[in-house]
Order: structure tokens, then sequence, then C-alpha cells
């Protein structure tokens, strides 16, 4: 489903060439549940974007549901990001003036759904994340994990095939983290394919398998139940 | 995206930045009434006085003494010229066929008193035809009667202000004033009218021409008022009173001014200062447009990381576009009704004040300004916006 082949990112800065990504290739099948792990400054959240099409890459070849995304136009390449992809930042960016049930209203707002069917789906995504009761609040009324909650809700409301998350968790407390991961298991559970972002060997254990990237390669892949080894790796090695 | 939406959107995005929304109305407003004001004051102006020609009437040919020689020099002051006599005028009367109405006028300063009160006023020193060709109408009593021109008789008509200075309740007609030295009956009282090319017609006397000019001890006439039956006649008039006068005085000596001529190039300068005008509000629309374009672009720098999110559920360039768009005309046709809405306030006032003064804008300043708001903001609007859509969508989040 999702096919890299030799995937590089180059930023020249000043003259100087930066390989945020140097040479990925990876395949990722449909439903699975894969961690992206690495030391700060190694390439995950170049490597997520470029999956979920927000940036392309310098060259190689990435075919997303046998399709070669380089070739597609921004139209198409809005389509795409708009049905196949959610995406879920560290940071949970909503619109502020917005509120809950506004912000997960508008990708289907943009998509052009009618106004009785967008009600009803921003329902049951509201319900999906458990914040129902907090549909006429704005983000500023609404603590960390609710937030997190409300994005995974806007994610999700196209009803993708692919969830993108980086370090969903990475601001959340202990208690509202284990909330959100719970969710997105059972997303994934229902057949979602799920690509997380993480340093937290903790959520990294609930991925079916860990792809470690080091300086834009990967440099180990390993099932999910291996990654009590690496906890010790990267300890404090995140900012 | 549904229309509504599209609204519904941009309607929100603009009430969460309020100030800066309020700032690009007002900018758009004050534009749009700089714009519609000034030209309807310029266009007011050049009505007014148009209108002051044409209550004349455009048939009336004035004869001044002395020529306006090229020098430039102004008929009348410097040089001695000829007199122009009671004698020219009723010759004038009778030789001139195309001429409906010739007036003689004598006119200056007395003072005019009724026991203690007393004015310094405007004389005029004329004849019965004088009520017709200056448009006059009598509000009691009756206007000069019709009599040999040089025989003086000890009459006046007042204008109607003056008439309430010396008489107050009083009822006026048949009352005696003083006029400088002589003594003269009240027999009529003219309709109040304003101010006639420079003249206040309601604070003035009017009396026959002899008794003026043997008050003012004068031998020459101020001017000869012709009015002419037909309006295309009107240059072979002056071509005789030039003729008959040259013939009197053995030189051409006069100076003849047509309501054609004078009100034509008053209008002319006139339609220029309301082009110029028009020209100063339009930089001043300019300016507002290039306020407008600031506070967009300080708005979209701002909005690029929504941009960008927005970009990321999927939004298209052209929907971000249209978004921006939509903001850009929302905010500049409010601003644009706002300012008509003020300028329309603000004429209605200066009416008000002034009723004689016609302050209409002209309806291309209010087509043009409107246009131009719409056409500033949008652009303004929408030219920062492009930049931010064209951006990779993770750029624009700001590497998040
Ligand atoms: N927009 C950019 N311009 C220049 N360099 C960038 C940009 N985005 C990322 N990088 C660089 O690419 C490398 C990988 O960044 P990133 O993918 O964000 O790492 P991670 O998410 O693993 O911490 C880093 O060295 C970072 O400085
Ligand atoms: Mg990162």
């Amino acid at each position: 489903m999702i096919e890299l082949a030799d995937i590089w990112r180059t930023y020249t800065m000043g003259g100087e060439e930066l390989h945020a990504l140097a040479g990925v290739s990876e395949t990722i099948e449909k439903g699975e549940h894969v961690a992206v792990m690495g030391p700060s400054g190694s390439g995950k959240s170049t490597l997520l974007n470029m999956l979920g099409c927000l940036d392309r890459p310098t060259s190689g070849s990435y075919r997303l549901a046998g399709r070669e995304v380089g070739d597609l136009p921004d139209t198409e390449l809005s389509r795409v990001r708009q049905t196949e992809i959610g995406f879920v930042f560290q940071s949970y960016p909503l619109v502020a003036r917005l509120d809950a049930a506004a912000n997960v209203e508008l990708p289907m707002v943009f998509a052009g759904i009618g106004r009785a069917e967008r009600r009803e789906r921003v329902r049951r995504a509201m319900q999906a994340v458990g914040i129902e009761g907090r549909a006429k609040h704005r983000p500023a009324e609404m603590s960390g994990g609710q937030r997190q909650r409300v994005a995974i809700a806007r994610a999700t409301v196209m009803e993708p095939k692919i969830l993108l998350a980086d370090e969903p968790t990475g601001n959340l407390d202990s208690a509202s983290g284990t909330q959100v991961l719970d969710l997105l298991d059972r997303m994934s559970a229902d057949g979602l394919t799920l690509i997380v972002v993480t340093h937290d060997p903790g959520v990294a254990r609930r991925a079916d398998r860990i792809v470690v990237l080091g300086d834009g390669r990967i440099v180990r892949r390993m099932a999910g139940s291996q990654v009590t080894d690496l906890a010790r790796l990267f300890s404090g090695s995140e900012a | 995206m549904r229309p509504l939406d599209l609204l519904g959107l941009a309607w929100g995005a603009l009430a969460g930045q309020r100030l800066r929304a309020g700032l690009s109305l007002v900018g758009v407003a004050v534009g749009v009434a700089a714009v519609v004001v000034l030209t309807a004051l310029g266009e007011g102006a050049r009505r007014y006085v148009s209108g002051q020609f044409e209550s004349l009437g455009t048939n009336l040919l004035i004869v001044i003494p002395g020529k306006n020689e090229t020098t430039g020099s102004i008929p009348g002051i410097g040089g001695a010229p000829n007199d122009l006599t009671l004698e020219d005028a009723e010759a004038l009367a009778r030789r001139i066929p195309q001429a409906e109405l010739v007036v003689p006028l004598a006119v200056g300063n007395e003072t005019v008193s009724r026991g203690e009160r007393r004015r310094q006023v405007t004389v005029i020193g004329a004849t019965d035809g004088f009520l017709e060709a200056r448009r006059l109408a009598m509000r009691s009593g009756s206007f000069l009667p019709e009599a040999d021109w040089d025989r003086a008789s000890p009459v006046a008509v007042l204008g109607s202000q003056l008439a309430t200075e010396l008489f107050e309740h009083e009822n006026p007609l048949g009352g005696v004033v003083r006029v400088g030295e002589a003594r003269a009956r009240v027999i009529g009282i003219l309709e109040q009218r304003g101010t006639q090319l420079g003249v206040n017609m309601d604070d003035l006397v009017i009396v026959p021409v002899a008794s003026a000019m043997q008050f003012f001890d004068r031998r020459s006439l101020f001017r000869v008022l012709i009015q002419v039956g037909v309006h295309t006649e009107i240059a072979l008039a002056e071509q005789r009173v030039i003729d008959i006068l040259a013939e009197r005085h053995g030189e051409e000596d006069v100076t003849c001014l047509t309501q054609d001529a004078v009100s034509g190039a008053l209008g002319g300068i006139l339609a220029v200062l309301t082009l110029a005008v028009a020209g100063i509000a339009g930089v001043s629309l300019t300016v507002a447009g290039i306020g407008i374009m600031n506070v967009m672009l300080v708005s979209v720098s701002e909005r690029t990381p929504e941009v960008g999110l927005l970009r990321a559920m999927g939004a298209r360039r052209r929907q971000i576009l249209a978004l921006f768009l939509v903001e850009a005309v929302l905010l500049s046709s409010a601003g644009g009704v706002i300012g008509l809405t003020a300028s329309w306030l603000a004429t209605q006032l200066v009416m008000l004040w002034y009723p004689s003064f016609p302050a209409q804008p002209p309806a291309w300043a209010i087509g043009a300004s409107l246009a131009l708001s719409l056409v500033v903001g949008a652009l303004f609007g929408v030219l920062p916006a492009r930049g931010a859509s064209r951006l990779d969508p993770v750029i624009a989040l700001g590497g998040k």
C-alpha cells in the first residue's frame, strides 16, 4: 500500500546540503501499525510529512496505493490528503477561533459535504474519541488531552485509510497520553493503517513493528515487543 | 466547497480578528466617503454657479462702459471710458428689434434711513423691466411703474430683509424712507431671493434710474441689460449694440458680456475643479487600499500556519484563495456601503446648512469609488494570500 524506494530529502542552507532523509526504502501494508523512532533530528518528521503528501521527496519514488505521488498535480495531492490520509501533530494545531465541533467539521467543509451529513459525522467522530460533551468549547477552554482528541476526531472524520501521528503524546501527561494511545490502538484494530512517530518506548511497544531512523537512514527494524532493549539507547536523547 | 460555507468561514475569520477587520473597514469607508463628498462639493459648486447664471436667463446681454482692451485691463476700471448715458440706452431700446427688454442700471451705495434706523445698502437705479430681466418677484405692493426713463420720481422698492429692518412689524407700503438726502415712498417689497451674482437681493433699494443718477451725481450708467427674445439672435443683437454705440460715440468703447460666454467659461473651470477634487479623492482611496494591503499582509503572515493546516487537511489552493478573496470583498463592500452612507449624511448636512448649495455627488463618482474600493480591496486582500497558498503545506505549517 505504501512503497518508499530510495527516498532522499535534501535541504540546501547557505550552500551546504543537509540530507534530512538519505535513501529510505520501506513498505507498509494496509492495516499495519508502525512506530518510527530515532534521536532528534534523525528525520522522523520529515519522513512522516513525506508520507502525508505535505512534502515532496528530492529524489526517489513514493507509491501510494499503486500511484506515484511525485507525478500527481497539486489538486490531486489535495484530494489524497483530504480522503486518504489523516494527520495528527504533536502540538494539536486547532483553529483557535472555532469551537471543537467546527474544528472537526472543517475538512468536510472543504470537501463540500452537506450540512446535515456533516453534523451527523461530527457527532459520531466526537463520540468515538469521547469528547462529545466539549462540542461548543474553544481550544483555549480545553486541556491538552482533550485538544489532541479533537485533533484525532478531525483527522479521522473523513474516514481516511491512513492515520499519521507525529509524537501525538509528546505534550501530554501520562494519563491523557494513555487515553489517546488507547484510542489510536482501537482505530488500528478497526483496520486503519497507523504510523506513529515517537521517542517513547512505551508508545512504540504498542506497534506491530518499529522502524528506527538515524541520520536520515533506517538503521534498524524490529518487532514492537523488542522495544525494551532500545529504551536504554534513547533515554534522555530527545528534546 | 459550498458558497454558504465559504461565506461562513470568511465571516468567522473576520470576526476572529476584529481590530484588523475594523481598521480595513474604516480605511475603505473613509476612502469612499472622501471620493463621494469631495466630488459632491465640487459638483455642487459647479451647479451653484451655473444655476446663478441661469436664474438670470440665458438670453441676457450685458453692456458695460469701457472697452475690454487686449492689455487685459478690467472694463470700467482704470482709464476713463466714455459715458454710457440714458440716451444711449434709449437709442438701443429703439433701434434693436431683437431686444425684448432694455434696462439701464445705475448702482451705488447709500445710507437708507427711517427715523433712527439707518443702514448702508446697495441702491440700484433701474426701470420697470428690471423685475423681469433679473427674474425677481414681488412679495407685496408693486414694482417701479412704467415711466419715462429720464424722469426722477420719489418712490422705492425694498428688499425683504431691509424692509423688516426698517419697519419691523409695521406695514412698509406707503411708508417714507430717506435714501441719502432724498425722501422716497415705499411702493413695493421684493420676494426673498438671497445672493445673486454677489449682490444680496434682500438687502437693497431699487429706485428709478433717473433718481439714482441724481443721488450719485453721475452721468454714466453702470450697465445696460438687454434681454433678447430668441436665444439664437444674441450674437446679432450684440453686433447691433456695438455698431449703434460706436456710431453715437465715434469709437468702439463698450464691452458686451453674454450669459453663455460667462457661464461657459466658469463652468469649464469648475469642471476642471471637480476633476482635480476627484483626483485627490482617488489618491485617498488608493492610500486606503495600501492600508488594507498592510493589514492583509500582517493577517496572512500570521495565518500562514492556519493555511498550512487547511492544506494538510485537503484544502486546495483555489479554496484558500477564495476564502481570502471573500474576506477581502466582504470587508471592502461593507466599507463601501458605510462610506456611502457617511457621505450621504455629510451632503445632507451641507444642504441643511446651505439649502441653496446643491451638494449632490455625481453618479460616476459613486460608481467609480465603489468599484475602485472593491478592486483595491480584493487585489490587496488576495495578493498576499497567494504566497501563503503556494507554500508547501509543511513549510506553511512551520515545520511542525
Ligand atoms: N524546513 C527545513 N529546512 C532546513 N532543514 C530542515 C527543515 N526541516 C527539517 N530540517 C532538518 O532536517 C533534519 C531532520 O529533521 P526532522 O525530520 O524534523 O527530525 P526529527 O523529527 O527526527 O526530530 C534536521 O537536521 C532538521 O534540522
Ligand atoms: Mg520531529
